[in-house]
């Protein structure tokens, strides 16, 4: 005779199992990929509440800043990185350059029916581990699960809530003629580390994903007590697009010097052999900063002592232009501009 | 990055400017024609021309292999992809080529205009030939056509792709082919009559190709120097290759010399790559005309797969018949490539037509002038100033 288990229910397969559809149907074992899977990684005061919604405490001061990023990046795992850390970087960046201290993120996972439960138990990990290196926390989340061939493997979206402290203003149109441009180290390097994983290329590299959390650097240069007008990270589209954004924001110009441009020997190579530029390829863990000309040697000594920004540069000058122009003195002593991105350079990058 | 610097150093970049500006003849004007659209990307991507005096002006050529595409050859590879439902596999910018009815590849395969969500092409981008066989082999239930452009650079990895499929008795590869050839479009600039005639285009030489000569060699530009007096220097596509080729072509105009020059010897002899030529010669036969968009109808000027491999021809394996389509009648792309007219002299040059939605084909590629210009040069026309 068999004796019932009370409450007995046999432990996911972290080793061998795989999503199916169970686990994004809203009964006993969504549960329990919740509570094995994602409450174990994330575990805090707040995801043990275990409601639909996480209460949080309202901040003293300040305002709230509120961001979000979906991420579908393929492969799912990465020199230097994978989906997990990648979106609690994006995220947390984009709560950051906002000039706000990032506290809290949602996440919300919408799997691929096969899915292997061991991968989405490392993605997880990677994320938890990102969240605790950061100082925030996943407070609340969502899973859904789609028949094979309806995802690819897993797509996270997260949310992100940080305070600003009074007195800090950030803004893309805040740009002035005579501000200097800030880059806070070298370009093309998640882009480049994504395109040399992508099997139909056939080229092999040691060329790392620059994926992290920018809070830090951004807090030194924000206690310089420096004007500080933009901070922006340049992901998708790379710093071209962002300073095009930056410049019809603020209905201004722009002037780079290309020699000023820091990218690492193996980007430029791999660059060079795909025909791409690297003013347009993405970035994870960068920052370009829009900074009044009078404080730009302080802001940019303050990056240059933290880690992240050990190869900050200073790569241009805001100028009055009505055409809102970004140009760039090559390297070659021409001038040429440096555009929008044009069509798709890379699908999938984050 | 080693051998790649050495070709873009502003030092030695001013130091030939200096050269150019100190041998160029005040009392004249240089317009010299770089037939590349590699060399129209450096000469714009690195702002050569700012290092020119006002006297030296470059006149861009036809040759960016998306920009003489027709209308007429992209709806075929569209037909393929969404009436014969094949798998279409082409280079990255061929996607974006507008052809009828609002329609491009890049459109066709995200069903645009379609009714339904059958009508979505499966039109794939590929990096090389050899990834168009692979994808035939991964999918034996389907037809792969691979919609094989451009000029001499990219017709033997095209002969190797059908070579390969022949040996491995692939049946469900062909080839849609559109390889155009070089010196026919040289020969067709020099015999219009805006420059033979009318002297509204005028040429004192050409920059030759650099890829291109590679693999044809030298030889063939010598009959351009000859015929019609007008000096060639291949160059390389490094910005200092340009800027040498264009000092080699001041000397040639000042000496009254017209000679084949060769500035690219590190990579092309007169006789070219004489094996990719054998495979290209026993692969392909040339077609008695082709259109290219811009030049119209050009004798002799293209390629067409061997009877011998007809079974990868996708021309003989579908019922496709080839319709030539005008271009959109304000758009200047035909006597852009011809040089008779600049991108900034066109109606619709970043007004309607921008790279993210090109009207004409020249404005597609980062290759072709209009595109070239648009984002790398257009502050130029702000300033009023005509290079």
């Amino acid at each position: 005779m068999s004796a019932v288990r009370p409450d007995y229910v046999r432990p996911l397969d972290l080793k061998h199992g795989r999503v199916d559809m169970t686990h994004g149907s809203g009964g006993r074992a969504m549960a329990q990929l919740i509570e094995e899977l994602f409450a174990r990684h994330f575990d805090n005061e707040f995801l043990r509440q275990g409601n639909d919604g996480a209460t949080l405490p309202l901040p003293a001061g300040g305002r709230l800043v509120m961001a979000c990023d979906g991420h579908v990046v393929s492969p799912l795992f990465f020199p230097g990185g994978d989906i997990g850390c990648l979106c609690v970087h994006g995220t947390i960046n984009d709560v950051a350059v906002m000039g706000a201290k990032p506290l809290w993120l949602a996440a919300s996972f919408i799997l691929e029916e096969g899915f292997p439960l061991a991968d989405l138990d490392r993605i997880v990990a990677s994320m938890a581990r990102a969240a605790t290196e950061a100082g925030v926390l996943v407070v609340t989340g969502d899973t859904k699960v789609v028949e094979q061939g309806k995802a690819d493997g897993v797509f996270i979206a997260t949310t992100g809530v940080g305070v600003v402290p009074e007195g800090v203003q950030l803004s893309g149109e805040r740009a002035r003629p005579g501000d200097a441009i800030l880059l806070s180290g070298t370009l093309g390097d998640h882009g480049m580390a994504i395109m040399a994983q992508r099997e139909n290329l056939g080229f092999s590299s040691a060329i790392v994903s620059d994926t992290a959390a920018l809070h830090g650097l951004i807090a030194a240069m924000l206690a310089t007590g420096a004007d500080i007008r933009v901070l922006r990270d340049p992901t998708r589209g790379g710093l071209a697009t962002t300073l095009n954004e930056i410049a019809r924001q603020s209905k201004a110009g722009m002037m780079l010097d290309e020699a000023m441009i820091p990218v690492n020997p193996e980007v430029a190579a791999a660059c060079e052999f795909l025909g791409l530029d690297p003013l347009y390829v993405a970035n994870e863990g960068k920052l370009v900063a829009i900074v009044a000309e009078c404080d730009a040697e302080r802001v940019l000594s303050a990056m240059r002592e933290h880690p992240q920004g050990a190869r900050a540069a200073r790569i241009g000058t805001v100028l009055e232009d009505a055409h809102h122009f970004v140009q760039m003195t090559t390297g070659f002593g021409g001038r040429r501009i440096v555009d929008w991105l044009t069509g798709e350079q890379l699908p999938r990058i984050c | 990055m080693k051998y790649v610097d050495e070709f873009r150093d502003g030092k030695l970049a001013r130091v030939l400017a200096a050269a150019i500006a100190r041998e160029a003849d005040a009392a004249r004007s240089y317009s010299f024609m770089e037939f590349c659209g590699g060399h129209t990307h450096a000469i714009s991507r690195y702002g050569v021309a700012d290092l020119l005096p006002a006297n030296v002006r470059m006149v861009h050529g036809p040759g960016c292999p998306v920009c003489v595409l027709p209308i007429g050859r992209v709806d075929m590879a569209i037909e393929l992809a969404l009436d014969h439902g094949v798998i279409l596999c082409t280079y990255g910018d061929t996607l974006r080529v507008p052809a009828s009815h609002g329609l491009s590849l890049m459109k066709a395969k995200a069903g645009v205009g379609a009714a339904s969500d059958k009508r979505r092409g499966d039109i794939r981008m590929v990096y090389s030939s050899a990834d168009a066989v692979r994808i035939a082999q991964e999918n034996p239930g389907k037809e792969v056509v691979f919609l094989a452009i451009g000029f001499e650079t990219t017709t033997p990895p095209t002969a190797v792709a059908i070579k390969q499929a022949s040996a491995l008795g692939l049946a469900n590869f062909s080839v849609l082919c559109c390889h155009v050839l070089t010196p026919a479009a040289i020969s067709n600039i020099l015999e219009s009559p805006e420059v033979r005639k009318y002297g509204t285009v005028p040429l004192d030489g050409f920059i030759g190709p650099a890829h291109v000569s590679t693999v044809i060699g030298s030889r063939p530009y010598e009959f351009f120097a000859e015929e019609y007096r007008k000096p060639v220097v291949i160059a390389g596509f490094e910005p200092l290759d340009v800027m040498q080729a264009i000092l080699m072509l001041v000397r040639q105009v000042n000496e009254g010399r017209a000679v084949v020059e060769n500035e690219f010897t590190r990579a092309v002899t007169r006789d070219g790559n004489l094996k990719a030529q054998d495979l290209v010669a026993e692969t392909f036969e040339l077609r008695r005309e082709f259109e290219w968009r811009g030049l119209g109808l050009v004798p002799y000027s293209a390629l067409k797969i061997r009877a011998h491999y007809a079974a990868f021809d996708a021309e003989t394996r579908f019922p496709l018949r080839y319709r030539s389509v005008d271009d959109n009648r304000a758009c200047e792309c035909g006597a852009i490539l011809r040089g008779v007219k600049r991108p900034q002299d066109c109606k619709l040059f970043g007004t309607v037509c921008t790279p993210d939605n090109p009207i004409g084909s020249c404005m597609v590629s980062s290759e072709g002038a209009c595109a070239a210009h648009y984002s790398y040069g257009r502050f130029r026309v702000q300033e009023g100033d005509g290079r």
